[in-house]
């Protein structure tokens, strides 16, 4: 058998997707309109908590153009609850979403009624015509609240009180007790979302007369929630399916299984028309998951010469008013990061996850990380500046070293088995991102003042882990043209895996690029598929097509031999052809056609399997300039730098690490999502929920390193989509508290924002003056 | 639909009309009655610029403008753009696809002909204002630097100066 040349992979092959984004020829869901379709708008809560008494949709009813008012009352039987799908920390399960409110409401935006109309427009004008009677509750806007059980959000429960855990390892009250310095401080991260800006939207399709029901606009895990619907529906699973239209950005929000999963497809089978909704940008930023609201309490200790010796910590975790899919992911991991790519010999961490009147919480890219990265790395330089040790030196002593890899952190993840650092040279991507920022040069300029604003360097280290099983799957169609379908169970949330799988397929089966036609996503395509999340499509859904290809290969060599009348090991495939003894060849699409002939179809179906993580690894540093009368921060310079272990297309890889710097710079300094003391959501637009536009961070570089592929994995890649975002908030946190340290001020709560350091400089000069009198 | 109105415009060069009502959207006609689903709706309140079409040449918030407002004038959207054909992409689109300037696509139609007016009018613009007038236009994919260098290099194509290359992040 010959061996397939490497010739795509790694190379920046420009992508196929552009050729219909770039000509306003792309299907994204609300492009899609079957005849007959009605419009469903959605009517949410205006309260946090309350019980409902009543809704009264008579005049709704009356309104033309109206065909339905659905409400929970609609549903036979319970209404159901939306599973979990990850991390089902025991507990959590007590506190699921129902599909649609009925006794009580829980959060701003909780579904209550959905109306079908004509026209979107007609259906938003019957949603003002519904009266809704509810009797206000407490609100509980944060897990301060919460934990005092004033007004419990679940009264069979108890307790807003979701779950509480511990893990660790080592002996820690000794490694405190034998410690030469200790340090303890408290930090938050706010809440914030993801934002893609596609809003959500589906449109179901029931078929009455053959009990089929089709929902477009599936995406990320449609498998999951393909069984999740039929068992809500009362369906089987074959009788769904679920399509992937294309997808305008995920980022962890989108695709999982919402109240509107349900709600859509039952009002289609339940009016027998299809029915399309369309979320609002308002809609959508009260609706889908919000993440990131974490409070820590993180303690440190080290030796004189600064080697850690225990990391004490307690996170406490704002889940909002139900518990998702995403389960207690977000808690849970920024747990589990606290360790971050040191030699941590004794760790515990005490989780909390608290329930509260607000929208409910689930993953956005890097979650837990971008937090517990944050925490970690912020009382990492107060550690180093207290002991009077460089930052730098601080970190090199205690990162763990190539040669102390595969590196066990143990189970530090309750529903998960202990875990290990694969393989890489943590101090060499830490001495390059310090090269490419030019520290050693700049460094003169820590807490200087230059044009009236102080300057700072600050720096970060990360581990980061993707690549998430247990399977995935590729099924490869050889098709009567000679070209080669792949079906992958993999969802594309726009981040270009038609291309990168069609580079990983040409390599491997050696044939052109444009030989190869990726689908993905939806359920029709495999038996099978586990979906896009936990940088995990390239890693699994890549090596599953690597053994299919090999599969095909295989079928190729045995449907030719039949052809040529030789046995199958006397039969080589080369450029798309199968050549036999004395240099009979057989083209692939003759071989097809063949088949196809006698009622066949040569296909295969490739499958990977894995239980192993990924962990790429990198360094962030940032330089920063403060303005002390504005609060307002400069990127100067920042640079990011990730080995993804192989690079598929380096491309995209350096576009998912510019996008993801870019979403974790707006996560440090303007995503916020603000709520007051009665759980009401006060930023719900994009004239006030602040995004980076193309004028805010100019200034920001990635490299990419490819030092030491992933060896878990047949490719050898490494999860690419998050590395670029899990340090920004402790990288610029660092800076910033490095530019503002002769000022006294040392940042401990995101956002960043020029009020609140403003606030800081300002509170410090008061303290300092006081000190002075 | 009760209480409609006719409204008549050019679009992407050719005649188009639709009876609307008075509230409805020029992104909601160009996309619901004239099927041009290349025009992106974000956020309906005219901070994303994903629904940026070009009216007489200038670029407008699509989802800010009725309708009805654009009776009798000439409409351009990502679909009318000069290049706009998968078959033979335009300078401007070709450069974008360069540069992955572009992910998810959703952004991009309205980047695409706030990018075509600019450069349309000022094909020297540097990358400061590229940027400043991009800032109208929310990409939550790629961090912006592709889509500054993209721009850059497809001012030639407007009669601006030769691409010197010069991305500085990476």
């Amino acid at each position: 058998m010959n061996v397939a040349p490497n010739t795509l992979v790694g190379q920046e092959i420009e992508r196929t997707e552009d050729l219909r984004f770039l000509t306003g020829r792309g299907i994204f869901t609300d492009d899609y309109e079957p005849a007959g379709t009605l419009h469903a708008a959605i009517l949410r809560s205006s309260i946090a908590h309350a019980r409902i008494r009543g809704i009264d949709a008579a005049a709704a009813l009356k309104l033309a153009g109206v065909h339905a008012v659905l409400t929970a009352a609609d549903i036979e039987g319970v209404v159901p609850t939306i599973p979990l799908r990850l991390a089902p920390i025991k507990g959590l399960e007590r506190y699921l979403q129902p599909v649609i409110a009925r006794d009580k409401v829980r959060y701003v935006g909780e579904p209550v009624a959905v109306v079908l109309a004509d026209s979107r427009a007609v259906a938003e004008d019957a949603l003002e015509l519904i009266t809704l009677h509810l009797d206000p509750l407490p609100a509980v806007p944060d897990w301060r609240a919460s934990e005092t059980d004033a007004a419990l959000l679940f009264e069979e429960n108890g307790s807003n009180v979701a779950v509480r855990y511990s893990a660790g390892f080592g002996d820690i009250d000794k490694a405190f007790a034998q410690a030469d310095y200790t340090r303890c401080e408290t930090f938050r991260a706010h809440r914030h979302t993801a934002a893609p800006m596609e809003t959500r939207g589906l449109i179901a399709e029931w078929d009455a007369a053959a009990g089929r029901l089709t929902v477009n606009g599936a995406t990320k895990v449609t498998f999951f929630n393909r069984r999740t619907l039929a068992k809500m529906m009362n369906l089987a699973e074959s009788a769904i399916d679920m399509i992937e239209l294309d997808v305008g950005g995920g980022f962890g929000v989108r695709g999982e299984f919402y109240p509107e999963d349900f709600l859509i497809p039952f009002a289609a089978r339940k009016i027998d028309r299809p029915v399309k909704w369309i979320e609002d940008r308002r809609e959508h930023l009260l609706a889908i998951n919000h993440s990131r609201e974490i409070d820590c309490e993180l303690e440190i200790a080290c030796r004189r010469d600064g080697t850690i010796l225990g990391l004490r910590g307690k996170i406490f975790g704002d889940m909002g008013a139900y518990v998702r899919t995403n389960g207690g992911v977000v808690p849970a991991k920024a747990a589990q990061f606290l360790h971050g790519p040191y030699r941590i010999p004794n760790i515990k961490i005490d989780v909390a996850a608290f329930m509260t009147s607000k929208t409910p919480v689930g993953t956005y890219r890097a979650p837990g990380r971008f937090e517990a990265n944050f925490f970690r790395e912020r009382l990492m330089d107060m550690a180093a500046h207290d002991l009077g040790i460089d930052p730098i030196a601080f970190r090199r002593k205690n990162l763990i070293t190539e040669q102390e890899l595969p590196y066990s952190i143990g189970q530090l993840v309750p529903y998960e088995t202990a875990t290990e650092y694969d393989s890489g040279d943590y101090h060499a991507a830490l001495d390059r991102c310090l090269q490419e920022i030019g520290w050693a040069e700049k460094s003169p300029l820590q807490g200087k003042r230059v044009a009236g604003r102080c300057h700072g360097l600050g720096l970060a280290c990360f581990v980061e882990s993707g690549g998430a099983g247990p399977r995935e799957n590729a099924r490869l169609i050889l098709e009567t043209d000679g070209n080669i379908t792949v079906n992958m169970g993999s969802s594309a949330l726009g981040q270009g895996l038609e291309t990168v799988f069609a580079q990983i397929a040409g390599d491997a089966m050696a044939l052109p690029f444009d030989r190869f036609r990726i689908l993905h996503g939806s359920t029709t395509l495999v038996d099978e598929g586990f979906g896009t999340y936990h940088s995990r499509a390239v890693v699994m859904g890549g090596s599953a097509i690597l053994d299919g290809a090999k599969k095909l290969i295989e079928a190729i060599r045995s449907a030719a031999a039949t052809q040529l009348g030789c046995g199958s090991e006397a039969v080589t495939v080369q450029d798309g052809q199968a050549i036999g003894p004395g240099g009979r060849a057989v083209t692939f699409a003759a071989l097809a056609t063949t088949a196809a002939k006698a009622g066949q179809t040569i296909r295969v179906d490739g499958t990977f399997a894995n239980t192993k993580r990924t962990y790429s690894y990198g360094a962030h540093a940032a330089h920063v300039a403060v303005d002390p009368r504005t609060g307002h921060v400069e990127i100067l310079d920042y640079v990011a730098v990730e080995d993804v272990g192989r690079a598929i297309n380096p491309a995209i890889v350096h576009g998912q690490a510019m996008g993801a710097l870019v979403q974790g710079l707006g996560g440090v300094f303007l995503d916020h999502l603000i709520y007051d003391q009665n759980a009401q959501l006060l930023n719900a637009s994009f004239a006030d929920y602040l995004l980076p536009t193309a004028s805010d961070f100019p200034n920001i570089r990635g490299v990419t390193l490819q030092l030491r592929p992933s060896p878990s994995n047949p490719l050898g890649a490494k999860g690419a989509g998050e590395g670029g975002m899990v340090a920004v908030a402790a990288a610029v946190g660092n800076a910033v508290a490095a530019a503002l340290a002769p000022l006294g001020v040392n940042p401990t709560e995101l956002p960043l924002t020029p009020p609140r350091l403003w606030r800081l400089i300002e509170d410090a000069r008061t303290t300092s003056r006081k000190h002075a009198s | 639909m009760s209480n409609t109105v006719r409204t008549a415009f050019v679009v992407n060069g050719k005649s188009a009309q639709a009876d609307v009502e008075p509230r409805t959207t020029l992104a909601d006609c160009l996309r619901r009655d004239l099927k041009l689903t290349g025009t992106h709706i974000g956020c309906e309140h005219g901070v994303c610029g994903a629904c940026t079409v070009l009216i007489d040449g200038e670029a407008v918030r699509a989802c800010l403008t009725l309708a009805v407002q654009a009776d009798g004038r000439a409409i351009t959207t990502v679909e009318g753009l000069p290049g706009a054909d998968p078959a033979a992409l335009g300078p401007l689109q070709a450069a974008f696809r360069k540069h992955h300037a572009l992910q998810c696509g959703f952004c991009t139609p309205g980047i695409l002909t706030t990018a075509h007016a600019l450069l349309s009018e000022e094909p020297h613009a540097d990358a400061e204002r590229i940027r400043e007038v991009l800032s109208g236009n929310l990409c939550r994919c790629t961090g912006y630097v592709t889509i500054v260098e993209a721009v850059l290099e497809a001012r030639a194509a407007y009669g601006g100066p030769a691409y010197q290359g010069g991305g500085h992040h990476r």
